[in-house]
Formats: structure tokens, C-alpha cells, sequence
């Protein structure tokens, strides 16, 4: 099973983790990541934009390479866009393999992925700047050093 | 006869606007004058921003061809997750 999602609205990931792993009861493994807002540094919202000709279309291949990369059952992965609150999840990637290390691993190539590779683009409102606006966020030098682990 | 050009990131808070429009055909030197001196200032000290036309990310954005009815998005450096 292969779920790829662009969110538009907040969403329960428990409702997606769910039924997931119900549609593969021959499974050995699964494994899931959320990812949510933090409210530190004043944060008050998060915004994320995409564009529609490539980020899906990006994510399936994404998807694509995973499955040919390790050996895996199903692919679980949602991307919200919009804009969010602290506290409320961007991102969750769920996957399900026979054996552990496949699901793990795959987890981890789809968030450094999605982190810094796949077309999202994202700022931050911060209540405490002085002029209390929006700010672009760059891809750390982290998450960079993360995707190259993959190459 | 025009070319749709879509900013993305922090290149719309550059040019002030999500979108635009230009006369098509649609080449490098052209674009660089159709979007103004502060975004083409970035995009030519900035390597790392990305060319689409039409859903297909360009090897070398420089070697852009877009024509009647294309849509080209400039893709700055991306942050997800």
C-alpha cells in the first residue's frame, strides 16, 4: 500500500497510522514519525507553501526510490501545507516491512528527504521580533550533512 | 502570447508579488529583465535557485525556453518537515 498526501487542513495522524498498519497484518515491522510544530523562540505560526506541478509529483518519486531501495510492504507518507500552529503535526512518514531495520531506515531516507530535498518552502512568525513578521527558514547545515548520508 | 512566472519562497517577498506575466518567448536574459533588477540581482548571485517550465525542473536554468502558455516557477533553496 502506497499513501502519499498533501494536507491542506490539521490532521490526526493517528487516523492515518491506523488503518495503515490494519492493511498489512502480514507485517513484521512498523515504523512511524510525526513531526509538529515547536512553540519555542515566540513561534506563533508556521507557514508552508508548495508548488503543485512538482511537490507531490516529487514525493511519489520519492516514494518511488524507497520502495527500490529497501524492502518494503507499504509507504505511508502526508505533508501538511498551510499554515499551522504550534503543537500541531507538519509531517508524518509510516513505514511497513517485514523486518525492522527496512521500516527504520526508510523512515529516516524519507524525513532527510522531505526535510531539505522535496519542494516545501517555510517561514515562521515570531511575536517577539521587532517587527513581529515572518521569517523565511533555510535548511540547516544538519539537515544538508542528514540527505548526504543517503548519496 | 505570455509566459506565467511564479515566485516561490522568499523570492516573492524580493519581488513583492506571487506572480507575473511576460511577453513569451521566454529565454534567460529575458527573464532576468522581465522580473526586475532585485530578483535578477538574486537569481544570478544565488546558483542554488532552481528553474521550472512547465512541471519539469531545468538541468541548467540558463538554457530556458518557455513559450505561449508555460508556466515558470523559481525555486529557491527548500525547507520541508
Amino acid at each position: 500500500m502506497r499513501d502519499i498526501r498533501l494536507l491542506t487542513e490539521p490532521f490526526n495522524p493517528g487516523m492515518l497510522i491506523g488503518p495503515f498498519t490494519n492493511a498489512h497484518p502480514e507485517l513484521g515491522a512498523v515504523c512511524s514519525f510525526v513531526g509538529e510544530v515547536r512553540g519555542e523562540n515566540d513561534v506563533e505560526a508556521l507557514e508552508l507553501t508548495h508548488y503543485e506541478p512538482l511537490t507531490l509529483p516529487g514525493m511519489h518519486e520519492l516514494a518511488d526510490r524507497a520502495f527500490a531501495r529497501f524492502d518494503l510492504m507499504g509507504l505511508l507518507m502526508a505533508h501538511r501545507i498551510g499554515v499551522l500552529r504550534p503543537r500541531e503535526p507538519i509531517v508524518c512518514v509510516s513505514a511497513a516491512a517485514a523486518h525492522r531495520r527496512d521500516a527504520i531506515d526508510t523512515v529516516d531516507f524519507c524525513m532527510d528527504h522531505l526535510k531539505s530535498a522535496a519542494w516545501f518552502w517555510k517561514r515562521e512568525k515570531r511575536g517577539s521580533s521587532p517587527d513581529g513578521g515572518w521569517h523565511w527558514i533555510e535548511p540547516r547545515a544538519e539537515d544538508h550533512a542528514d540527505l548526504a548520508r543517503w548519496k | 502570447m505570455s509566459v506565467q512566472i511564479l515566485f516561490l519562497g522568499p523570492l516573492q517577498d524580493i519581488s513583492g508579488c506571487i506572480e507575473q506575466e511576460a511577453p513569451a518567448p521566454l529565454d534567460w536574459p529575458r527573464l532576468l529583465d522581465a522580473v526586475g533588477p532585485s530578483v535578477a540581482e538574486q537569481l544570478e548571485a544565488d546558483e542554488r535557485i532552481q528553474v521550472a517550465c512547465s512541471g519539469v525542473v531545468l538541468a541548467d536554468r540558463t538554457k530556458l525556453r518557455a513559450r505561449d502558455g508555460d508556466k515558470v516557477g523559481l525555486l529557491p533553496p527548500v525547507s520541508g518537515g
